[in-house]
């Protein structure tokens, strides 16, 4: 792991890798595509991007990453999670499929599709000060949201009608909704912050 | 103070679930007991048919939207994605589809077309739509009736993978063509293309589709889909591939590990082995041309 710039890693089982790549090449931050166990421990951070969370969850047991992941994220790893991601990264889910796991680490429980079908995807402008000043383009596509929230965990951002769309706590962001599709950079550009900082602390 | 207004069926929606699916398989089923099983192999989304595309071929007639119990039936039994086809031009088919809220309609030539000039208008839709193309023009037409994602064409119900390589590697090159393009020659090329010159220019700046490319039509085993894959597919589609084979479940999930590591040949066949009878199957170049159906849309 490099001192002075970190290496971010996008999960690459599934899903919209190339928009989270895209926004990291705007940040001008170094990244890799992470597959194996092998690319897990080149990271300081690790995207998880959106894409179907069933799949996800399945190629992560199937290929051997459930383990170190589990374990790179209990160690304080940085990890951000949009859509598919934030429920990898939530302890519990209120309507799981009958086999389905979470990598778990977000004291939240979250519900899949919460919004419905696609025909209910949409587009807003959120507001997260924690995050930014400025407006975040936001698409929520087949979204889940945040249901219940643990004393640890903070809120980033709502819908007007208060229900919880992103959280953190510690180093592990989790957001319902997809700013890579959008082409917003605030909250990587945050998630980058966290994993620069873990850095310097384990340098320091 | 920008606008928190939300905004249903935009672009960026519409478009944008189809990158969600990126990487993935997206598997026919004509029962809620198929979808499960596709559900349970990791299928990333399910198309629900009544007949799979080697039954309409055997069976022959006119192929229409499926029955609405029936998909409606699917959508209740799964939580992933469900597309379902509507026929070439059938504008009423896809109103009613919508209203069942699947979430993607297939405007495919699989079903018999019900309007052989007009495909569906399908800017008019909050729901997105998925179209074939044998090639660029074909794909950047469908693009600009509204089309949010394309999928290769292939030749559907065969289990011969000989055009699904034709079509994917057509469009590839197609576009690798528009990239080495001085910006005056882009004029005839969108008049050889048959395609929009705004979209010709937005494919030779990005060197890519606008939407995702999926590949569809005879791909029957993971060696099949992870070829599909390392010739610049987004991910792919199985239709009759999956349930016209000896071992459904194991075939789809054998599918869909070959599709993630398509280029690691050692997990591609791990993924091949033990899998029983692939489809039978039917080469294209014994087909009759009025039954290739991938001649279906212009």
């Amino acid at each position: 792991m490099a001192g002075s710039s970190p290496l971010i890693g996008v999960l690459a089982l599934q899903g919209d890798v190339r928009e989270h790549e895209l926004v990291l090449d705007a940040l001008g931050v170094a990244h890799v595509a992470v597959r194996t166990p092998a690319e897990l421990a080149e990271v300081d951070g690790l995207i998880i991007p959106g894409g179907e969370s069933t799949v996800i969850d399945k190629l992560t047991r199937i290929f051997g990453m459930r383990e170190p992941l589990r374990a790179r994220i209990a160690a304080g790893m940085p990890v951000f999670g949009t859509c598919a991601g934030l429920i990898m990264l939530s302890n519990r889910l209120s309507d799981a499929t009958h086999d389905q796991q979470t990598l778990g680490g977000l004291d939240v429980t979250v519900r899949r599709n919460a919004f419905g079908s696609q025909v209910e995807s949409f587009e807003t402008t959120l507001h997260a000060p924690d995050v930014t000043d400025d407006g975040v383009a936001a698409s929520f596509i087949r979204a889940p949201l945040v249901e219940e929230v643990g004393p640890d965990v903070r809120v980033l951002a709502t819908l007007d009608d208060g229900r919880i769309v992103a959280v953190q706590q510690g180093n592990i962001l989790g957001i319902s909704f997809h700013p890579e599709i959008s082409g917003d950079l605030a909250f990587h550009n945050y998630f980058v912050g966290l994993v620069a900082d873990a850095v310097s602390s384990v340098h320091a | 103070m920008a606008d928190s207004t939300p905004q249903l069926g935009t672009d960026r929606v519409k478009r944008g679930l189809a990158e969600m699916l990126k990487g993935g398989v997206i598997m026919d089923v004509v029962t809620a007991e198929q979808a499960k099983i596709a559900e349970d192999a990791g299928a990333v989304a399910v198309m629900a048919l009544e007949r799979v595309p080697a039954d309409i071929r055997a069976q022959g007639g006119v192929a229409r939207m499926s029955d609405p119990d029936l998909i409606q039936g699917i959508i209740d039994t799964v939580s992933i994605p469900v597309m379902a086809k509507a026929r070439i031009g059938h504008f009423v088919e896809a109103q009613i589809l919508e209203t069942l809220k699947v979430d993607y309609i297939d405007e495919s030539e699989v079903l018999s077309p019900a309007d052989y000039v007009n495909h569906i208008d399908k800017w008019k839709f909050t729901v997105p739509f998925v179209c074939g193309a044998t090639n660029l023009g074909e794909a950047l037409r469908r693009i600009n009736e509204g089309a949010a994602m394309i999928r290769s064409k292939g030749e559907a119900g065969t289990g011969d993978v000989s055009e699904a390589t034709k079509h994917i590697r057509k469009i590839k090159s197609e576009i690798r063509a528009l990239s080495s393009m001085s910006e005056d020659e882009l004029y005839v090329a969108a008049k050889e293309l048959q395609a929009p010159f705004a979209l010709v220019q937005e494919v030779a700046r990005t060197g890519a589709l606008p939407v995702v490319l999926f590949t569809a039509g005879g791909v029957a085993t993971p060696a099949d889909a992870a070829m599909m894959m390392q010739l610049g597919a987004d991910g792919v589609f199985v239709g009759s591939g999956i349930f016209k084979s000896g071992n459904p479940a194991e075939r789809a999930a054998a599918i869909v590990k070959a599709t993630t590591f398509y280029n690691d040949a050692s997990a591609v066949a791990d993924a091949s082995r033990g899998l029983g009878e692939a489809m039978v199957g039917i080469n294209v170049s014994d087909l009759p041309a009025p039954h290739r159906l991938s001649e279906r849309g212009w």
